[in-house]
């Protein structure tokens, strides 16, 4: 009896059409992947040439056609920092809140679904929002601080819902002991959800710097400058900004060599690469400590 | 009026009825459960055994939308009334869950948790050792697991998790346990072995149990309850019950010609 346990014409059939599927998926992922691939190869094989010391860490000279990016490079850490100082706490704090405090009537789910369609509004928006609110009502003027509050509103959903969705991984059981045995809400978030949610919090938390260093429309109209041929000194100056000058030299500017822009552009990519780096090293170091 | 003083009376509840938004649960459940004896629940899936149980420390609150008339009183004091404090309920009345589920932190802090949540002074060192290991003597873990007390909860054995669930609610002298179903997650020995605790800390405490095993609820309690949709349908010393029901859909259940 050996045909017993052959292929029948059903199973082979069953077979071609799972090749295939897996096929078509692959084709798709590939698809995916081979345009990074080839941006990140382009801007390291013409932009590598131009990083040097004397790059990241000199004004630029010469209409911007010589020189380095650091006035550029600093503003944007500077919009960063000030950008995290807002949107961290602010961030953080209302996902706790909707995750662990909200109740769940419509109210809650409003303000969850306008949280999902901040993150859909066009950046140039939130650049005339922020002349609006921050610039002129505010009388912050063109600056560091508006273009950083600008730029905190609209990456303020991508902190609120990795927060939330960190928070919510928690399992429920941990919760149910915690007030079973007579905890507070708050005592129980302090002692068991956030140890417990702190790396996907992180993550959420890198991204959003990522994103931020990377914003142009934002900037442009807040606080980031064309050309500065000295350094801000307060929140309330003007900056250069690398996303800004990566703009400026491949359009604005005449007779700029062709791999000035690649230089600023893999600068850049490599600051949000570095980021999503470290922020995969501390999830899997979190990860390790956490055993559930 | 009822008198407070009935000291025999742990857990009593007075035309009990529950609400999960429209869905009413619970219809005018009376039920006293008697100090320091075991007394189980059964009955089939959905039939309010949990949400009796739920509304003894009022956990049940903690989803919203949900809705509680009638009496329950803890020691003679009626749980729902306006001055009492939650905190205070799930101190006197601790709960231990269908899963083990230890707080993902050593087997020490695991301990004395609750005791830190109900106590102001900060407790010394040597207090706080008396504390973990008489607990943990208590529920017949000591010896397992006193050379690892700092080591995360969640990486001992679930009958071990369920034991460690059980003495962590005994550092604040609770007067009643509350248990749902705290075998289901387990492995016949280590059902028995909790069985045994449970038996064993009969006495002390006032037991209640949330079971879906009868051979358990016969093996391990004085007296059980059956309910059924929502109604307790008859509460009896446990051999009376499974022996001679008085209710036609006890004996039927019990024979298990539904459930």
């Amino acid at each position: 009896m050996t045909a017993r346990f052959a292929a029948t014409e059903l199973n082979l059939s069953n077979y071609r059409t799972e090749r295939r599927y897996r096929l078509m998926l692959f084709s798709m992922t590939a698809m995916l992947v081979l345009p990074v691939l080839i941006i990140l190869a382009i801007l390291i094989l013409k932009g590598a040439p131009m990083i040097s010391w004397e790059f990241l860490f000199e004004f630029p000279r010469r209409g911007m056609t010589e020189g380095g990016i650091y006035p550029a490079l600093l503003g944007t850490i500077f919009i960063v920092v000030v950008d995290l100082i807002f949107a961290m706490p602010i961030g953080v704090a209302a996902a706790i809140y909707l995750s662990e405090y909200a109740p769940d009537n419509w109210l809650t789910r409003a303000i969850n679904l306008a949280i999902i369609n901040l993150a859909g509004v066009p950046s140039i928006v939130h650049a005339l929002f922020g002349v609006g609110a921050f610039v002129i009502f505010f009388g912050f003027g063109t600056s560091i601080l508006a273009a950083a509050l600008t730029v905190a509103i609209m990456t303020l959903p991508l902190v609120i819902v990795a927060t939330r969705e960190s928070l919510q991984a928690v399992p429920q059981a941990f919760r149910e002991a915690c007030w079973s045995m007579g905890a507070s809400r708050w005592q129980t978030i302090f002692t068991v959800v956030l140890p417990n949610a702190i790396s996907g919090i992180l993550t959420g938390l890198i991204l959003e710097v990522s994103r931020t260093a990377g914003e142009t429309a934002p900037i442009m109209f807040t606080g980031a400058a064309f050309f500065l041929p000295f350094l801000p000194e307060s929140v309330f100056d003007q900056t250069m900004a690398l996303s800004l000058h990566l703009f400026v030299v491949s359009t604005q500017v005449p007779e700029v060599p062709e791999a000035l822009p690649y230089g600023v552009a893999l600068v850049l990519i490599g600051i949000v690469l570095i980021m999503n780096a470290i922020s995969i090293v501390f999830r899997s170091y979190l990860r390790g400590k956490k055993k559930w | 009026m009822r008198t407070d003083g009935d000291s025999r009376i742990a857990v009593r509840t007075d035309k009990l009825n529950f609400w999960y938004g429209d869905f009413q649960a619970l219809f005018d459940v009376d039920f006293d459960v008697k100090a320091g004896i075991v007394t189980s629940l059964i009955g089939p899936s959905g039939c309010g055994k949990s949400t009796l149980l739920r509304c003894v420390n009022r956990i049940n609150e903690r989803i919203g939308n949900v809705r509680t008339e009638g009496k329950v009183e803890v020691l003679g004091h009626d749980i729902y009334a306006p001055e009492v404090d939650l905190t205070q309920v799930r101190s006197q009345v601790g709960m231990v869950f269908q899963r083990p589920n230890p707080l993902p932190i050593s087997i020490r802090k695991n301990i004395l948790f609750a005791h830190g949540l109900h106590t102001q002074e900060k407790t010394s060192k040597s207090d706080e050792e008396a504390i973990v290991e008489s607990a943990l003597k208590e529920v017949l873990l000591w010896d397992d697991v006193k050379d690892r007390l700092d080591r995360v909860a969640t990486g001992l054995s679930l009958e071990q998790q369920q034991k460690l669930c059980i003495a962590r609610l005994l550092p604040v002298k609770p007067a009643v346990l509350l248990m749902d179903e705290p075998c289901s997650a387990l492995d016949p020995k280590a059902t028995t072995a909790v069985e045994e605790l449970i038996w064993k800390l009969r006495g002390q405490y006032t037991i209640l149990i949330v079971t879906h095993n009868m051979a358990q609820a016969r093996r391990a309690s004085d007296e059980c309850a059956f309910m059924l949709l929502g109604k307790m349908v008859e509460h009896r010393r446990t051999e009376d019950l499974f022996l001679t029901p008085d209710n036609q859909k006890t004996a039927d259940y019990i024979e298990g010609r539904y459930g």
